[in-house]
């Protein structure tokens, strides 16, 4: 790139100064993009070693023990495990089909004059502040299923295992049921652009075959856009997974392994959020460290696998 | 004329002659279309039988009329092509024939088409059985991202035509001139096929469900000539069992395979409104050796567009 | 026409039940987008009812009554979240901007790739996690202070106003960016004088967005600012401060309804910001779009 003729009126000075300039830019802006991946690595570092105590105390034996005793000073997350994985699990057992078909309704099946404002409504969801859901959880929620679902649920469904028990105003089903209105706009917003992607021939020619609208989806869009879906159902599971405000706001923090879905219980980052700020002793805060650790392996690994399906997906579409 | 000056008549024949050999070689295309077209033994009028019958059909998107006013007949094992420059509506008019029309929001269908007598834009009429007997073939091929045997077999499953699926595949893949080339990778993607056997795949698509009609849409514009060659040879072969409309830009190759050809045009109105018009109907040899239309004859002598 | 020996017609058992099946998944389709739009309204409503009894002048000017008597408001909250998001504002717009300049002018492609991927894998860290990295990394041992949650927030903020900023300036037309090299200017001037101004509307877009969503989010500030003395209105960073979530979660979990009330006018006061900044946010970044392609 020659600068002699077009600069050649611009005083030495000045030239000498926009190049500094240049310089100096690049060099700000890579200090930011350094400063980004030392942050990454001061995350790490940093929660670990909060945790640090208790890794070496308990090892990965943290993992299965199913304790929580301040008196005795010993900790397990394994009831904050399986607390965490079934709000997770049932938030995206009811989020996911929900969310594909309204990514299908929005893509699909709307009149164009609704597609913007539903659209936006559904979006809007995922803006609400966790705490604010969580507030609605506690104070209107929680009640409800308490005075009116949960008592239909065990006498209907009581025959189910863990769908037995006594109703409570908290406990795992307000958690779910939060966890699941958080879940739902992430999985519905990635939907509605994948399904939009699908190339219009190719869902014309199975229409031309004679397939019904839904029959098209189901042979056609949505094979052809599976791995994105997968994506998208990861991003949920993170969320779910690393949801503490609200949680812990309608989950009851209770210590035991919860009997049915309306016990109280507890999950990993709800425990994290009730406790850490005031611990009996510097075990117990290292412990609930060692829980944030969990937390972000599990949050890296959702993650970084959603971003290289995504890769795998646009690169194949570039390639063709 | 006696007033014309020695030198002048000199420079007017000698302008004159580039005109004189653009008319030659116009007057040479149209004779080869017709060499072309002469190929084709017209069935008598009494023996043609109707499939669809067109009376007073105008399409139009959003209340524009994109063709206007159309009448005219589909008659069964024959090909019918329709040509004419770009922007008449031949694409349009095609895809009202099997209702992917329907698709496209503001779509609206005026006048009367009909398959056998039955209405088909009838109130009780469902589209996807309409999609059964008439089939399409797009202008890109646009094979499914499955295998190859899962691309034929897919409209088979959807109506249940399940019984010897492979023998049908097997049959279809046959019928569209692709089996010997892919029958041994029947499991492979048909994404790697290149767009010659992919249109083909298409074909045999739509063959599989064994439509009585099969429309199909400028089928080989995005392919090589050696491709198109074989589609054509392909569609000749086809109208032996299948009725066949075949919308191309390619004048030749209506003329190659077309027994009656539909000439449509641009009409501009006051207003500055363009719609499409059916200008002539008719077997293809008369369409290109003996006009009846101006415009006709404007188009097939490649005087305009 | 009859419909009798109608081919058209769809007839037979299997026909129909197709039909019916695609028919049947529509209007579950509709169903769910209309569950998902009743919730919000239920959510927003309920909130808006009963926060509505609470909403008066007091309530925006007065801090929280002692011993959570009746009376008494948020003031010290409302501006101690104003105080929070702007340090956090302030340290995650340049950040922001600066990586999004980078990955755009000077980063090689993989690079850029990679840069794109850190920012969506913190995206994607639990909140509650970077409330623990920022006390262990500037709490321990000092103490609670805004400017520790301000830290915090201004984490969550980075990856939208970076991916945002970022979009925007790969939108700006290629041919302003090699007009400007053209003339002889070098790469700063360029980006200083040209992209930046065209960017400028998605830049701000993005950051308004960035900060609704950070004013909302309770668990950086949990372990960073939530302890702080006395109710009065504090604005010493470096002191604790109040803040509207945390009022919201240490009054929601509180027996008394007076506190609950307050609660709810505080969420609605939230709701209405994050609401306003989203909605704000999306026309601003159609109007953005609509620009920067005409430039082009």
């Amino acid at each position: 790139m020659t600068t002699e003729t077009p600069t050649s009126h611009i005083p030495l000075s000045a030239r000498r100064r926009w190049r500094l300039g240049d310089v100096l830019l690049q060099g700000i802006a890579g200090a930011a993009a350094l400063g980004l991946a030392a942050l990454m690595v001061l995350l790490v570092v940093e929660v670990v070693g909060q945790a640090h105590a208790a890794l070496s105390e308990f090892g990965l034996g943290f993992l299965h023990t199913s304790v929580w005793n301040t008196v005795k000073d010993t900790y397990g997350a394994l009831d904050l495990i399986f607390g965490t994985l079934v709000t997770a699990a049932v938030a995206l057992l009811i989020a996911v089909p929900l969310a594909i078909a309204i990514g299908l309704f929005l893509s699909e099946l709307a009149p164009r004059a609704l597609r913007t404002p539903v659209g936006t409504m559904v979006e809007l969801l995922a803006a609400i502040p966790s705490v604010v859901l969580g507030l609605w959880g506690i104070l209107v929620l929680g009640p409800f299923l308490n005075e009116h679902v949960e008592p239909f649920m065990i006498a209907h469904l009581g025959f189910v295992p863990f769908l037995d028990g006594f109703p409570s105003p908290v406990g795992l089903l307000p958690a779910c049921l939060i966890l699941t209105l958080m879940v739902v706009p992430i999985v519905a917003s990635i939907s509605r652009e994948l399904f939009t992607s699908v190339p219009g021939e190719l869902k014309q020619g199975a229409l031309a075959l004679g397939a019904t609208r839904w029959e098209m989806v189901r042979g056609v869009a949505m094979p052809q856009v599976s791995g994105g879906l997968v994506a998208a159902v990861m991003l949920g599971f993170g969320r779910a997974v690393g949801e503490a405000i609200a949680v812990t706001q309608v989950i009851g923090g209770s210590l035991t392994r919860p009997d049915s879905i309306y016990a109280p219980a507890d999950t990993m980052a709800s425990r994290l959020a009730a406790q850490y700020a005031g611990t009996a002793t510097s075990l117990q805060k290292s412990s609930l460290a060692y829980l944030a650790v969990i937390l972000l392996v599990i949050s890296l690994l959702t993650n970084v696998a959603a971003q290289v399906i995504v890769r795998r997906i646009q690169r194949r579409l570039g390639h063709r | 004329m006696s007033t014309v000056s020695e030198p002048d008549r000199a420079e007017r024949t000698e302008a004159a002659q580039p005109e004189d050999t653009t008319d030659a070689v116009l007057q040479q295309s149209q004779s080869k279309l017709g060499e072309l077209a002469a190929q084709h033994t017209p069935v008598p009028e009494e023996q043609r039988e109707p499939v669809l019958r067109l009376d007073g059909v105008t399409v139009s998107y959003s209340g524009a009329p994109a063709v206007c006013d159309v009448t005219m007949d589909v008659f069964r094992y024959q090909v019918t092509a329709f040509i004419g420059p770009s922007g008449c509506g031949k694409t349009t008019l095609l895809r009202s024939l099997n209702r992917m029309n329907d698709l496209i929001t503001g779509a609206t269908v005026d006048g009367r088409i009909t398959y056998h007598g039955h209405d088909l834009y009838g109130s009780a009429v469902d589209p996807v059985e309409v999609r059964r007997r008439i089939g399409m073939v797009f202008q890109r091929p646009n094979p499914f991202p499955k295998s190859i045997f899962d691309n034929v077999a897919f409209g088979l499953r959807l109506h249940g035509m399940k019984d010897n699926l492979d023998e049908r595949v097997e049959t279809a893949l046959s019928k569209a001139a692709l089996w010997d080339e892919v029958k041994d990778r029947l499991n492979k993607s048909a994404l790697a096929l290149s767009g010659g056997q992919q249109q083909r795949l298409c074909i045999a698509r739509a063959l599989a469900i064994e439509p009585e009609i099969v429309l199909m849409d400028e089928p080989a514009s995005a392919l090589d000539p050696i491709a198109t060659q074989r589609i054509e040879d392909l569609v000749g072969e086809l109208k032996r069992d299948y009725t066949i409309v075949i919308v191309t830009h390619n004048m030749q190759q209506a003329a190659r395979v077309a027994d009656m050809t539909a000439f449509f045009s641009v009409d501009v109105k006051d207003g500055g409104h363009r719609n499409g018009v059916l200008v002539e109907y008719a077997p293809t040899a008369d369409l290109f050796i003996r006009p009846a239309d101006s415009r006709t004859e404007a188009y097939v002598t490649g005087r305009f567009g | 026409m009859s419909a009798v020996g109608n081919p058209l017609v769809s007839r037979g058992r299997r026909a129909r039940r197709r039909k019916l099946t695609g028919q049947i998944m529509e209007v579950l389709a509709t169903a769910a987008a209309l569950l998902a739009a009743a919730a919000l309204a239920i959510v927003i409503i309920t909130v808006a009812k009963r926060a509505a009894p609470a909403l008066n002048v007091d309530f925006f000017t007065q801090n929280a009554a002692p011993f959570g008597g009746a009376g008494g408001g948020i003031e010290n909250a409302i501006v101690g979240t104003l105080i929070i998001t702007g340090i956090a504002t302030a340290i995650a717009l340049p950040a922001g901007v600066l990586l999004a300049i980078f990955n755009t002018e000077f980063a090689p492609r993989r690079l850029a790739d990679l840069i794109s991927l850190t920012l969506n894998v913190l995206a994607g860290v639990p909140t509650i996690v970077i409330g623990v990295f920022i006390f262990a990394l500037v709490v321990v041992g000092r103490g609670q202070s805004a400017f520790a949650g301000s830290l915090g927030l201004s984490i969550v903020m980075l990856p939208l106003v970076a991916r945002a900023s970022e979009e925007v300036l790969r939108l700006v037309p290629s041919h302003l960016r090699e007009g400007g090299m053209a003339l002889g200017a070098t790469r700063a001037r360029t980006v200083i004088t040209v992209i930046l101004p065209t960017a400028i509307g998605g830049i701000v877009t993005a950051t308004i967005v960035a900060v609704a969503r950070a004013a909302g989010e309770t668990a950086p500030l949990l372990f960073t600012t939530s302890i702080f003395v006395g109710t009065a209105v504090n604005t010493d960073p470096s002191q604790a401060m109040a803040s509207i979530p945390m009022v919201i979660f240490s009054y929601s979990e509180s027996p008394d309804p007076h506190a609950q009330q307050q609660a709810w006018a505080a969420a609605l006061v939230l709701v209405a910001v994050v609401l306003v900044g989203s909605i704000a946010g999306r026309l601003l970044s159609l109007r953005t779009r609509r620009q920067i392609e005409q430039v082009r």
